[in-house]
């Protein structure tokens, strides 16, 4: 198990390789369908939203307002990643961000994109959004929530110690290339 | 609530049976206190949000034991195991995707389906507020999302009569990360070289299995219906979900098929959540439905691991019954 802590810099990423299980500690932003089409139609970054050598986290959690009048995040697991293919790689280069944490993987450009600019694919565990919200400790902010509503807004969170998969690394290699690889081989010696 | 004189069968479940006198439907007056069957639907949507039924726990359980020790599918197992224990006893969502809300209602004769969309929507409400169900429906034109989960189409009510006095309301909230996985071949596909019999439906099941992996959260479930139209098909499929894991199919062929199925996805090598690993599946269900002579649909719907399927009848007052599951 590796420790990943703010700042998430270029060397500490491209230490990093398919396989390696992660905790990761510092600030995170969520951004899933709506932000991304958002931001690759040219959309601007909200003030106090700052991704460069950051992580984005393809989330859209279940957030609730206390009676102090702050957030809490009581169900938060990642959504499918592939649907922000079309425009992560653009997101990547333009915001210089150095983690992606998502799940089921993404596809070429992206990777092509993590290589070039040194980022990395974290795979969470699906559907797990309790043992998720348990690392988030704070939720600093939220923005753009009136615009897209809740589960698309992008949140600020403080997370520790949450756990996540390397499955794309920044030198080209990518754990769901492989296993649809040897899947598909597989079923083929079967039918 | 206000009891209606009625008498014979459907006198169990006086507040939703509406007795026409000389053609005027009493209205159904909806209490401006939270209504049994409103407390009743509350329960069961906190309750299939938040707990995994015990039969999908077992075989959940099961495919921990049976991963190799020390590999990342034994580690996301382990993570969804926690993520289970942790939302039951959190009483909290177990995935913040809280999914469509499918109804399945078996009813009487003369029960009124109109009253119980009306309290159940508001139990949907409430349940939302409550953070039992995120804030999941966007009308589709205006991208707009109202934070209620109703509006057109949500949530959605399968009504079906019953000679039977009992009432009986099953829950299903279906993710989009599944969802998005389902798909409905027609055959003849020559790509997959698959013809109209079983062994071409067995290649397209088998197909949409290896495209969904790492997409629909497994070690998932398949629900599948042969034949049908492009809607009941969906649909079909959708109602094996109501069956246990550990049921076996009437129809021997399709037992066959399914078993077959089963055993053939988890020697694939994809694993929970794609990482690789024996667990590919946890069950496969599948039914046939009539089809037209030109038509052939196979439609598969995937389930996540995140399985959330409950049940309840309900009692005279609408109070809870028993648990279906």
């Amino acid at each position: 198990m590796i420790k990943l802590a703010a700042p998430f810099t270029e060397e500490h990423i491209r230490a990093l390789k398919v396989g390696d299980e992660v905790l990761i500690s510092g600030v995170i932003f969520t951004g899933r369908d709506a932000v991304h089409k958002y931001l690759h139609e040219g959309g601007k970054l909200p003030p106090g939203v700052n991704l460069r050598d950051g992580i984005m986290y393809h989330c859209g959690p279940v957030v609730m307002k206390q009676d102090d009048g702050t957030w809490k995040a009581t169900a938060a697991g990642p959504t499918t990643s592939i649907r922000e293919e079309p425009y992560q790689a653009q997101i990547i280069k333009d915001f210089g961000i150095r983690g992606v944490i998502g799940k089921g993987g993404m596809g070429d450009k992206t990777l092509a994109a993590c290589k070039e600019f040194g980022c990395v694919y974290l795979h969470a565990v699906g559907g797990a959004a309790q043992v998720l919200a348990e690392c988030i400790k704070k939720v600093r902010n939220v923005y753009l929530m009136e615009k897209f509503g809740a589960p698309e807004a992008i949140w600020e969170f403080e997370v520790e110690d949450f756990p996540a998969v390397v499955t794309m690394d920044a030198h080209g290699n990518s754990l769901h290339k492989e296993v649809f690889a040897k899947s598909q081989a597989a079923l083929a010696e079967r039918l | 609530m206000l009891p209606i004189q009625i008498s014979g069968t459907a006198a169990r479940h006086p507040s939703h049976v509406v007795k026409i006198d000389a053609g005027i439907p009493k209205p159904y007056a909806i209490p401006s206190s939270m209504s049994e069957l409103q407390n009743s639907l509350l329960e069961l949507v906190r309750r299939t949000s938040a707990e995994i039924p015990d039969d999908v726990n077992q075989s959940i359980l099961a495919s921990l034991e049976q991963e190799k020790k020390g590999t990342i599918a034994e580690s996301a197992l382990k993570i969804i195991d926690q993520n289970i224990q942790l939302a039951k006893r959190k009483s909290q969502p177990i995935c913040q995707d809280t999914g469509s809300i499918l109804f399945y209602v078996d009813c009487p004769v003369g029960f009124d389906q109109i009253a119980f969309e009306e309290t159940a929507k508001e139990a949907v409400k409430l349940a939302t507020k409550k953070g039992f169900l995120r804030q999941n429906s966007v009308d589709s034109l205006t991208g707009k999302n109202d934070g209620t989960n109703v509006g057109p189409g949500a949530p959605t009510f399968h009504f079906h009569q019953h000679r039977s006095p009992e009432v009986s309301v099953r829950l299903v909230l279906k993710g989009g990360g599944c969802e998005n996985v389902g798909a409905q071949y027609s055959l003849p596909n020559e790509k997959l070289n698959a013809n109209r019999d079983l062994d071409g439906c067995r290649k397209a099941i088998l197909d949409a299995v290896l495209q969904a992996q790492g997409k629909g959260c497994g070690p998932g479930i398949l629900g599948v219906c042969i034949g049908g139209d492009r809607a009941t098909g969906y649909e079909m499929s959708k109602t094996q979900f109501l069956r246990l894991i550990p049921d076996r199919n009437p129809n021997p062929e399709l037992d066959k098929l399914e078993q077959d199925i089963l055993k053939t996805a988890n020697e694939l090598g994809i694993g929970p959540m794609g990482f690789g690993g024996k667990t590919t599946l946890l069950g496969v269900k599948i039914c046939a439905a009539n089809r037209l002579p030109a038509s052939y649909f196979v439609s598969i719907s995937y389930m996540c691991w995140a399985y959330r399927r409950q049940g309840i009848t309900l009692d005279a007052v609408e109070k809870i019954e028993k648990w279906l599951y």
